[in-house]
């Protein structure tokens, strides 16, 4: 049945490189409109990404893509719209900078507290709108949505000075966190270091492929995603699936700061990435919820994201690839749809096909049985 | 005189030919009655016939002159009407207002349009009130509506697919009156179906269909039920009677005043009370929407009890989780199998593992084991003859009959001490149906309780031990399936007679045999 296996890859493929082209066409169309090169922009944003230096803030940044992305991917897989991993992950970063820069321990004991603070702090913040759903069956997506701006508050809360902040200058921060709790990163030369967490971001990757597809919870969740009611009627309790679900997605995006905050700023600032966990959401559509998809989808955005300022020293505009990113998100929908679809109407006619011209699994002792009265 | 006359109708789907070289010619002022297996091509052909899909080869003939429909619009203005398996109309509107729907150029919406519906209700006796809520009314009334919408737009050729199919014996003889009705105004009616029976009284002609084309007709009164299944089948038929008794003294799953309610305290299961042995299987027999549907949610766990107990063999399960449940040996073939039963863009073997994700071959541990679960696939696929190219195909490119031998075959696998087959062999053809009832007969044998709920009087009746018939929610009546015939299990449906059914002598009044039991059971 290798036919099929290829067929797989064939559909897999298919939906992104459509969906990428029409987008590639798209900006270009708006290029012109504006009176610009079509070409050029690309080509320039090409050139960046051959630089070393470039080549180390492109996967700096997609790592913590990565971890965001996995995240929403995680809650899709169950058809759950963790839209608040925005907020999950800078509540938790700014939880871990807060333990950072207090406690100190050992670092073999202080980078794992710091994680395990991230994951419980995510964990946590996700786990409100879990149970709020599972008790009072508000839908995950407003509940979300709603603690993106009460964690914009308690963060501007834990800054003030008589709380947890520190005022550097103008900036808020949490203080610098204690050294122990730095992770080091490899060191590039003069094209920088890239974050020792970018390990981090591979690891849960390959855990998540793991778990999803070989283990019974991993069954439970995608069938739960699948089908809620065939999930319920397998024995799959969807209450607690539902909870689950949103406390893992919750977990993960938790992590998604630490990179940065322990291998650069060491401190939650002003300057602290904002948006990643919304940008993490079209990254997952981009890479169809699959681990190697997903590491696809945030080197390209990170790619769109650090190569484009280039553009800015060659009169165009670097929201340019702002624009791009928009439209692969908007294709990306159209297109799995469509090529979905496609593939499952196709499979049907083959298979029809495939029984018409005798091609039945273990055809040999396919006896018309349909005569077999009793 | 022709009304309609289909020539060397052909249609190809990629891969599939749906119809070959059909030929229909339906009389003026008869009915006429297509039949065939699920899957035959009846409903491809009535499609083509409606405008829904164009043929690819051959000619359609209305009233001695050729067309080409391109949308059921066309086919309307040339008086063809269908009246859908599924009705279309909107519950929170009157009769009228669903009737004029779509169609207010004809008599507008007010008093015109209510003489309209009187006059075409009064001309072929279908009783319609026009300022009736259409939530109001029963199905056999919502179809009679169905059937005066047709009307009102002029059709003077009815297409009607399987109608009687919602219908108890008693609303399906009153559907035959309308349409003798119908026919005597010289109106034309096709009228599809697999129920022969029906067939032979109410039609004045038949024509078979058999794998995608029409293999001869027919003449009612020279023909017997049993000739004609076998020109519909193309072969000797199978019947579901048990040979038998099976039946042993060891109760496997023993229900005792099992209550549900809706949200507002609205009983949906009450005071429901039974016993299945092994090797026995319990048939329930009920219009649709009597309370099934909660029964099996309550036993397999995906709804609460309010109230009563379940016991399996002699452990209370009334607590249990559906996967408990599952895992200790109750078997579940859904009602709904594309809701329920199947993971239908996932392959196969994924869906091997649906419902035993926790069992062996399927897991090790907390680890699912792919590869035995592939293994254990094809195994099915062998002995329960489903036809697949393979087990990474999707279950929705199977056919619905290959899908449900699936889900036979997985759960007969767990060698489970009880099992809820709900409508097991709804549409499903012939051959898998006869595939089915093997598996379940021969389960049986080997001490498996089942509880069959179906539709299809015919198959409860000939594979059950013992009958009981659920109405309103409750179990009203019971019966013996040795002797009792399909009108008299569908009096009781209707609610009409309670207690133990007897066959002839008190077919029709309530035996008190069984009143002290149910008069015990309440006071509990």
């Amino acid at each position: 049945m290798k036919k099929f296996d290829k067929e797989r890859v064939l559909l897999a493929v298919a939906g992104p490189v459509i969906a990428l082209a029409v987008a590639f066409v798209l900006s270009a169309i708006v290029l012109i409109a504006s009176g610009k090169s079509p070409v050029e922009p690309y080509t320039l944003m090409f050139e960046q990404a051959s630089f070393s230096d470039i080549q180390v803030l492109i996967i700096n940044q997609a790592s913590m893509y990565y971890i965001a992305a996995l995240a929403v991917a995680i809650g899709f897989r169950m058809n759950l719209f963790n839209i608040g991993v925005d907020g999950q992950y800078q509540l938790a970063a700014m939880m871990a900078a807060i333990v950072g820069a207090h406690a100190n321990l050992p670092a073999a004991l202080q980078i794992p507290l710091l994680l395990l603070t991230a994951v419980c702090t995510g964990a946590f913040w996700s786990g409100i709108a879990g149970v709020l759903k599972v008790t009072r069956g508000v839908s995950e997506v407003v509940a979300t949505i709603m603690l993106n701006a009460i964690a914009t508050s308690v963060i501007a809360y834990l800054w003030l000075p008589s709380v947890f902040g520190v005022k550097v200058g103008n900036n808020n921060t949490t203080g610098e966190m204690h050294e122990s709790g730095w992770v080091p990163g490899i060191d590039m030369g003069d094209a920088g270091e890239i974050y020792g967490l970018v390990f981090l971001a591979v690891l849960l990757g390959i855990g998540y492929w793991v778990v999803l597809n070989r283990t019974r919870f991993g069954f439970d969740l995608r069938a739960s995603g699948a089908s809620e009611s065939a999930a319920a009627a397998s024995g799959v309790d969807p209450k607690r699936m539902v909870l689950t679900a949103m406390l893992i997605s919750g977990g993960i995006a938790g992590l998604a700061g630490l990179p940065i905050l322990l291998g650069d700023t060491h401190t939650y600032s002003l300057n602290f990435p904002t948006g990643i966990g919304f940008l993490g959401i079209g990254i997952a559509l981009l890479g169809r919820n699959s681990p190697v998809g997903i590491a696809f989808a945030a080197l390209l955005w990170a790619w769109l994201d650090k190569a484009s300022p280039e553009l800015d020293f060659h009169d165009y505009d670097k929201e340019i690839a702002v624009i791009m990113q928009g439209l692969i998100v908007l294709s990306v929908v159209v297109s799995y749809e469509a090529v979905r679809e496609w593939g499952l109407r196709r499979q049907q006619r083959r298979v029809g096909a495939e029984l018409a011209a005798g091609h039945v699994l273990g055809a040999d002792n396919n006896t018309t049985k349909e005569v077999a009265g009793r | 005189m022709t009304a309609v006359e289909l020539a060397g109708i052909t249609k190809r789907f990629p891969g599939v030919v749906a119809n070959h070289d059909i030929h229909l010619t339906v009389r003026k002022g008869t009915v006429h009655a297509l039949v065939g297996e699920n899957g035959a091509g009846k409903s491809t052909l009535m499609k083509i016939l409606y405008g829904m899909q164009k043929p690819d080869e051959g000619t359609i003939i209305i009233d001695g002159e050729q067309v080409g429909f391109s949308s059921p619009a066309d086919a309307i203005a040339r008086g063809i009407g269908m009246v859908h398996q599924h009705f279309m109309l909107a519950d929170n509107l009157t009769v009228l207002e669903n009737v004029v729907l779509g169609s207010e150029k004809l008599y507008g919406i007010g008093a015109k349009a209510r003489r309209k519906i009187k006059e075409i209700s009064d001309r072929y006796g279908l009783g319609v009130e026009p300022d009736r809520l259409v939530e109001e009314l029963g199905v056999a009334a919502r179809q009679r509506v169905e059937i005066l919408k047709v009307l009102y737009r002029g059709a003077t050729t009815l297409i009607l697919d399987e109608p009687t199919a919602v219908l108890v014996p008693q609303e399906v003889d009153a559907l035959f009156d309308n349409l003798r009705e119908l026919k005597s105004e010289g109106l034309s009616v096709i009228f599809i179906s697999h129920k022969l029976g029906e067939v032979l009284s109410v039609a004045d002609e038949i024509t078979v269909i058999r794998r995608g084309t029409t293999v001869g007709t027919a003449v009612p009164a020279e023909t017997t039920p049993r000739q004609l299944a076998e020109m519909m089948v193309g072969s000797e038929l199978p019947t579901p009677e048990t040979a038998e008794s099976t039946v042993t003294d060891r109760p496997v799953i023993t229900v005792e005043n099992l209550r549900l309610e809706a949200a507002g305290g609205k009983a949906l299961l009450d005071d429901i009370t039974f016993t299945i042995h092994a090797g026995e299987v319990l048939g329930i027999a009920g219009v649709e929407g009597n309370g099934q549907t909660e029964l099996v949610d309550a036993l397999i766990g995906l709804k609460a009890a309010d109230s009563g107990t379940i016991k399996l063999v002699d452990e209370e399960i009334t607590a249990w989780p559906t996967r408990k449940r599952r895992e200790q040996g109750i078997g579940y073939i859904p009602e709904d199998r594309h809701r329920h039963g199947l993971l239908l863009e996932a392959p196969l073997w994924e869906n091997r593992i649906l419902g035993h994700v926790t069992e062996k071959p399927n897991a090790k541990g907390v680890w699912l084991d792919p590869k035995a679960a592939q293994d254990d696939t094809r195994r099915i696929v062998e002995a329960y003859d489903v036809r697949t190219p393979g087990i990474d195909v999707t279950a929705a490119s199977l056919s619905g009959g290959n899908q449900q031998k699936l889900i036979v075959g997985r759960e007969m696998s767990h060698k489970p001490r009880f099992l809820i087959a709900a409508h097991p062999t709804r549409g499903v053809d012939v051959g898998a149906q006869a595939a089915i009832w093997d598996h379940i007969r021969e389960a049986r044998r080997e001490g498996l309780a089942v509880l069959l709920i179906s539709a299809d009087l015919d198959e409860l009746i000939g594979l059950s031990d013992t009958l009981r018939v659920i109405y309103n929610g409750k179990l009203v009546a019971d019966a013996d399936p040795a002797t009792i015939t399909p009108e008299e299990l569908g009096s009781a449906m209707t609610g009409a007679v309670t207690g133990h059914l007897e066959h002839e002598e008190t077919a029709e009044t309530p035996d008190l045999r069984k009143a002290p039991e149910s008069g015990e059971d309440e006071a509990r």
